[in-house]
């Protein structure tokens, strides 16, 4: 039974359906980082896939830009309650870079610069739910938001959309990274609000 | 388990500036938390409306008493419910403790250096004061960038602090200074940092908390001045 709050109403009363359990918009684009910002190059930037068989797969920045690029306009939602609706961003899909891996692995740990990892099951990276995105809003993605390159992953909290992203690596197990590690939900997932463990 | 909301009763509330202010809260069964860790605080409209947001503790250890220290956001929902209607012998739901990553622990041995903007002092205070009841000897230090005398948080506190021997506090004014002070206000920049701050070879843990613009300078130049990313750990509020 909940305690009623003596004085409060409340101001956002409209039922948004978009607007996942405990979330509320925000216009701004707030920033959530455990650490400085890392300087990433992109003449030094590399994105990599690993498998268990060790082999690795290797992109430079030319040639994740040379892949097919989407447009994607999505919502997302971070764990410390803000969502922002409607953002545009620019990427190469997963189903695109993971086309030619082979792996009976189901699970990925995602890697950046800076040392930052987080977990998810291979199911959420494919079937266009997930791309490597390089610019926001039409512009290059500036480096507090990840750039020059993060993981986009919209339809989980937006702490797996790593920033500085630099590879991800193939895992038997569904292996805590980060975050998951220090008080947050294993999977994450905004509209069963799996914020934490 | 920090995932069970639990009921609490406001017992005080203190100004801090003409925006902010603490309230202290005892729940009964707090299993206690660590220096730095946030709370979810729920509240509830008599339709069942509810909002939540996050607030870190400016508390730590064992106590069934808990201190937040809440800025109003000009346009927020639940931090001027907070500041100014919310009294003594409220009920107030909290969920917690959250966060294990920017915490500070008495067994810690590094040197410490904290970094706050504005109301960004809270989880930095309870760091500081885990650091005073444990009689920790680790040395601290405090850099804490406020717009004006005005907007300083724990004032007495901190100034009282000015006697203790394992603790150093900096104040940078960005606006307004007191009348005798030595600089100009400005900002937070890297002169202030290398006189006022641990030297990397000092190898400190250092922790920076505030605004995100306030958080991003800093950072950068801890870097900059050799500092391991690694050890540098941020939180940040406000978008950019």
């Amino acid at each position: 039974m909940a305690v009623i709050s003596r004085g409060f109403f409340g101001r956002r009363r409209e039922e948004n359906p978009d607007l996942p359990p405990g979330q509320y918009l925000t216009e701004d684009f707030p920033v959530l980082s455990a650490g400085p910002t890392p300087v990433v190059d992109t003449a030094d930037w590399g994105f990599t896939i690993e498998t268990e068989s060790g082999l690795v797969t290797t992109w430079t920045w030319e040639q994740l830009k040379a892949l097919p690029i989407e447009d994607i306009h999505t919502d997302i939602h971070c764990v410390t309650r803000w969502s922002k609706f409607g953002t545009s961003w620019r990427g190469v899909s997963l189903d695109t870079l993971f086309k030619d891996i082979d792996t009976t692995n189901e699970y990925v740990m995602a890697h950046s610069y800076g040392g930052y990892t987080t977990n998810m099951p291979l199911a959420d990276l494919l079937g266009g739910k997930a791309w490597i995105a390089f610019e926001f809003d039409g512009k290059d993605l500036e480096p507090e938001h990840g750039g020059p390159a993060r993981l986009l992953i919209p339809h989980l909290y937006f702490w797996k959309s790593a920033k500085w992203i630099r590879g991800l690596r193939m895992h038997s197990r569904d292996d805590p990274g980060f975050w998951e590690q220090n008080g947050y939900h294993i999977y994450g997932d905004p509209w069963l609000e799996q914020r934490y463990w | 388990m920090s995932g069970v909301w639990k009921v609490g009763v406001v017992t005080e509330t203190h100004t801090e500036t003409a925006s902010a202010r603490s309230i202290l809260i005892t729940i009964p069964d707090w299993p206690g938390n660590i220096a730095g860790q946030h709370v979810d605080v729920r509240l509830t409209a008599p339709d069942g409306y509810t909002a939540v947001r996050s607030y870190s503790l400016a508390s730590a250890g064992s106590a069934p008493q808990v201190q937040l220290a809440v800025d109003k956001l000009p346009d927020g929902e639940v931090s001027p419910y907070l500041v100014d209607e919310l009294r003594a012998g409220d009920e107030l739901e909290l969920r917690g403790p959250l966060g294990g990553w920017f915490v500070w622990r008495p067994t810690d041995t590094a040197p410490v250096q904290l970094i706050g903007g504005g109301s960004g002092i809270v989880p930095l205070m309870a760091m500081i004061r885990s650091h005073q009841d444990s009689g920790s000897t680790v040395p601290f230090r405090l850099l804490y960038s406020v717009r004006t005398p005005e907007d300083v948080f724990f004032v007495d506190e901190l100034r009282a602090l000015g006697a203790s021997p394992t603790i150093d506090i900096t104040f940078v004014y960005t606006r307004q200074a007191p009348v005798d002070w030595p600089v100009l206000p400005g900002r937070v920049n890297r002169d202030a940092m290398e006189a006022s701050t641990f030297a990397a070879s000092d190898a400190p843990s250092v922790f920076v908390c505030g605004p995100t613009g306030f958080v991003e300078t800093v950072a950068d130049i801890l870097v900059e001045l050799g500092h391991n990313p690694n050890t540098v750990k941020t939180e940040r509020f406000g978008g950019k």
